[in-house]
């Protein structure tokens, strides 16, 4: 090997400085480009609609009540124990479950799952069984419910 | 007054203006004639839209039986695709409000709207069927190998931007197809959730909440999905095809065009155009490569005579023409008569019952009503990233540019065929039959449905196969041959399955027929 190809081959202090400052360069400006895109892509405020809203007060749902609210999706229901929401979208894919009224259970149209009417899944592909919403009273004696707090199923509220 | 040089700028004008048609032609051409073979091969290496093109082509590469033309008519029907989208453009409105309303005029107020549109509902649909059967053919035929390796992979990227330019048109009208297309194309995105929440991680890393948000911009399917989708399918990903198939064609002529065994016998070639230069055989000393001589390392045409090559202009531009001109009778055909579906206007309370996805999702939506994030991330993104790395796993040479080059590949592929058809067939039949996890212990730890599910199965049976066939006839091709297989009869099987046999509440049913009504 020649000290030319010798040299042709190392990489000296010079190279390896001027190469490295270039590389992170480029890549400085090429990760906080993909950054800033990828920022802009993801909203600051959601444009969705409220996640809470009012049903009414209590006497509305009396014991063995199961009313569903179709534009909210979320099924309100009174039993001896309490009051619950339940969220009537599958936790496999976002479709919306029916309630099987002579089965006694919630079914998804889309892939077939299957929850009972506490939204415990029976029969897969959902993941989970389905989200319980939090229902707080409001001091003018309305009941509302918040679709951005999920409780643990079966925690129903003394009403 | 000098009339001289008026009457003679006169007289020059009126020369010009009588010689205007053939001058203009010839300036666009830069060349005056194509008769010759000087002139035909300028017209391609003279023209930006036909220097895509080698001035001349191979022999090999005009057999009907070995392309199929299907490569060429990918690109033809993209090509519809832009044309017929752009004049869709100027009537659709990207909002929740107009988008239904938009698609119902071109459909019934717009002069021609009504085919317009079905065409390219056609068109989208023939593309993804060219794309899978030129992915197909390239497979078969031994295309991938050295130097074509990147090529393929271009083209896998190809297949998969043709797929999400599909899914994100399918979504625009903004129906109740569309509505719940993007409700559970977004709930894939956000199905890391399943593994994260299973692990209670999901509050700190929301891997899944963070895909959707990206792809929604907002948690709700609403105005802003659609608008990002609309921004997709008419901007990036038209764009990004753009790119790559630049690369792609580009790729061709830089790797020696369309793949050809180094043994093509004469009465192979019987058939194919031929003339007089075709026969005659170069000797090495008087081949020229041009700048290629000034620079070290493989050529792409080094060792490889002119001979058996055809000009370009006309055998190959004929060809091409022809496949546009057929395929264009063939979708107007179709968009007269069969009309594109439009649904009721989208309600977000009522899903479609069964909400099937576009057909060719369907393979990956049976795999998806197993777990969703198996079915719909992971075991997709394995097998395009398994497809774009088969050149790099398997690099024996031999048998390239011939169906089923080697002997018995035929034989395997075939066998394999039947294997994993009997496989897919009983796994169907066991889930439907007999269930899953969740059905005999509801309680299951979503983590072992994620892991172990009807899909999963599948896809460890495939690794078995593949690795089974490498190990018994110690051959990476073999192995390959398998893979693609398993990968290409599992997709019709599953395709076809829930396009038939899947109908409300995904329940089985033998016929559509039989669905309940409701």
């Amino acid at each position: 090997m020649t000290e030319q190809e010798s040299k042709d081959q190392k990489c000296d202090r010079r190279t390896f400085m001027t190469g490295g400052g270039w590389l992170t360069a480029l890549l400085g400006a090429v990760g906080m480009a993909g950054l800033g895109s990828v920022a802009g892509l993801k909203p600051r405020v959601l444009p969705d609609p409220s996640a809470q809203f009012k049903i009414g007060p209590p006497q509305d749902f009396p014991v063995g009540t199961v009313k569903v609210f179709e534009e909210e999706k979320v099924t309100i229901c009174r039993d001896s124990e309490g009051m619950y929401a339940i969220s009537l979208v599958c936790t496999h894919l976002g479709c919306i479950v029916t309630y099987n009224d002579s089965e006694q259970r919630f079914d998804c149209p889309c892939h077939g799952s299957k929850f009972t009417m506490l939204g415990k899944v029976t029969k897969a592909p959902a993941p989970r069984s389905l989200d319980w919403f939090k229902i707080s009273t409001l001091p003018s004696g309305q009941l509302m419910v918040d679709r951005s707090i999920t409780i643990p199923l079966g925690t129903k509220v003394a009403v | 007054m000098k009339h001289g040089p008026m009457r003679s700028g006169f007289a020059e004008l009126i020369a010009n203006l009588r010689a205007l048609p053939g001058n203009v032609m010839a300036s666009v051409n830069r060349s005056s004639t194509a008769s010759s073979t000087r002139g035909r091969s300028q017209s391609v290496f003279g023209n930006v839209f036909l220097h895509i093109h080698s001035v001349r082509t191979h022999r090999w590469t005009l057999r009907p039986r070995f392309t199929m033309g299907l490569g060429v008519a990918a690109g033809m029907l993209f090509l519809m695709l832009v044309v017929s989208g752009a004049v869709l453009m100027i009537h659709y409105v990207p909002s929740v409000d107009g988008a239904y309303n938009s698609v119902k005029n071109i459909h019934f107020v717009v002069p021609g709207g009504r085919v317009i549109r079905n065409l390219h509902r056609w068109a989208a649909y023939a593309m993804v069927v060219a794309v899978f059967l030129h992915m197909v053919r390239v497979f078969y035929t031994n295309s991938y190998k050295k130097p074509r390796e990147f090529n393929w992979v271009i083209g896998v990227i190809l297949f998969v931007l043709t797929l999400a330019l599909a899914f994100t048109g399918y979504c625009l009208p903004w129906d109740q197809l569309a509505y719940w297309a993007i409700t559970i194309g977004a709930n894939i995105a956000g199905s890391p959730a399943e593994v994260t929440d299973a692990i209670g991680i999901t509050d700190t890393i929301d891997i899944g909440g963070f895909q959707k948000l990206l792809m929604l911009g907002s948690n709700s399917v609403g105005e802003s999905a659609l608008l990002r989708f609309y921004w997709g399918h008419c901007v990036v990903l038209p764009l990004a095809v753009v790119m790559f198939l630049a690369v792609h064609f580009w790729r061709i002529r830089k790797d020696g065009g369309l793949s050809r065994p180094d043994d093509i016998r004469d009465e192979e070639l019987e058939g194919t155009p031929s003339e007089a230069l075709a026969e005659e055989v170069f000797q090495p000393e008087t081949k020229s490569y041009g700048l290629m001589c000034l620079v070290k390392d493989r050529t792409p045409a080094v060792n490889r005579g002119p001979e058996r090559t055809v000009l370009s202009w006309p055998h190959v531009l004929r060809v091409e023409v022809a496949i546009a001109m057929v395929l264009l009778a063939a979708m107007l055909l179709l968009a007269l008569f069969i009309d594109a579906p439009l649904k009721e206007f989208a309600n977000p309370a009522v899903p479609e019952n069964p909400a099937k996805a576009p057909w060719y999702f369907l393979a990956m939506q049976e795999i998806i009503s197993y777990s969703a994030f198996t079915g719909g991330m992971v075991l997709p993104g394995i097998t395009v990233l398994m497809l774009m790395l088969i050149p790099f796993l398997d690099r024996r040479e031999g048998g390239t540019g011939r169906w089923f080059g080697m002997p018995g590949d035929r034989k395997l592929a075939g066998v394999t065929a039947i294997v994993m058809a009997v496989t897919v067939v009983a796994m169907l039949t066991f889930t439907i039959t007999v269930g899953w996890l969740r059905d005999w212990f509801p309680d299951t730890n979503q983590i072992l449905i994620t892991a172990v599910n009807p899909g999963t199965v599948l896809a460890g049976f495939v690794t078995i196969l593949t690795l089974g066939a490498l190990a018994i006839t110690g051959s990476t091709r073999k192995s390959a041959i398998v893979f693609f297989t398993c990968f290409l009869v599992s997709f019709v099987i599953l395709t076809y399955f829930a396009l038939i046999h899947r109908g409300p509440n995904w329940d089985f049913y033998w016929w559509p027929s039989m669905w309940p009504t409701h």
